[in-house]
């Protein structure tokens, strides 16, 4: 393995994480619901009387925080590389996926890890897991 | 929901959004170069993951002993503790998902909201397979 240290930026990276945790930290115990991200969009999609609008909040401030940083910043890079089919496909599958996983990388990697949930244990190697292969499939085998 | 629960939703997701941008995860290419070991290897994300659950553990320990959260509402933490087929293969299919594009649901949407419209596809591509899981639930529930 290779690390590539131009790249490493341990201190924001350190502080992005923090503010997660954080804002994991203001929802669970203010409101008593879990930032799992995949499980507040899919409760949109099967609602429940009562939950809807906490989680167009909560949705809301996601789609924001980049706007209002960009008033005080320049926005970090985000770049994508993946074609259009890739993206539709990616989505596809992230989208199915995190419904029967019952959870993404919020849900069952930062809060579930943190509740010392089992459950999510296996749902994030699971996930990371599947994650390593995909990108070393098609980047060394398939060479995208 | 109260105005005032209405705006700590408001305000986590802000926080959570920053916490993406910051950290390098709302940038998929920055996320594909942690996935790709057999590249040159990022190990940035590792830090984001370290950080994130260094405040929230405190935080679920201390909500694992509250019956109702500070504003009020009923305490709601997970109570589902099978490891069945469909956490396996569900994690399994977002993983495969997340090493094509490198994002994941929270990054892709604060993508839309900085104007990507690739993040934009990806969400609705995401939330197509969302419905989809919806009507195979009713079709044929488990």
């Amino acid at each position: 393995m290779q690390v590539d240290w131009t790249a490493f930026t341990p201190v924001a990276s350190l502080a992005g994480g923090l503010l997660i945790g954080l804002a994991a930290a203001i929802l669970i115990l203010a409101n008593g619901r879990v930032a799992g991200i995949s499980g507040i969009l899919g409760g949109l999609l099967q609602p429940r009387a009562g939950e809807r609008a906490w989680r167009w909040m909560f949705l809301l401030g996601l789609l924001a925080a980049p706007l209002l940083m960009r008033l005080g910043a320049s926005l970090p890079p985000m770049h994508i590389d993946a074609g259009m089919g890739q993206i539709v496909l990616a989505g596809l599958l992230v989208g199915l996926g995190t419904r029967y996983g019952a959870g993404c990388t919020s849900g069952h990697g930062v809060c579930g890890l943190s509740r010392f949930s089992l459950r999510s244990a296996v749902a994030t190697a699971c996930f990371m897991a599947a994650g390593f292969a995909s990108v070393y499939l098609l980047r060394h085998v398939a060479g995208f | 929901m109260t105005a005032l629960t209405a705006l700590t939703a408001l305000l986590s997701g802000l926080v959570f959004g920053f916490g993406l941008l910051l950290s390098g995860m709302a940038d998929p290419a920055k996320v594909l170069a942690f996935l790709d070991l057999a590249g040159a290897w990022d190990p940035s994300l590792m830090l984001v993951m370290a950080g994130a659950i260094a405040v929230a553990l405190p935080a679920f320990a201390w909500a694992g002993r509250m019956k109702t959260a500070l504003l009020g509402q009923p305490m709601q933490l997970p109570t589902a503790r099978q490891i069945d087929r469909r956490l396996v293969l569900g994690s399994l299919g977002f993983g495969v998902g997340w090493g094509i594009a490198g994002i994941c649901p929270g990054p892709a949407l604060v993508l839309v909201g900085a104007g990507q419209i690739k993040g934009l596809v990806f969400v609705l591509a995401m939330l197509a397979g969302m419905l989809l899981f919806a009507l195979l639930e009713r079709r044929w529930p488990r």
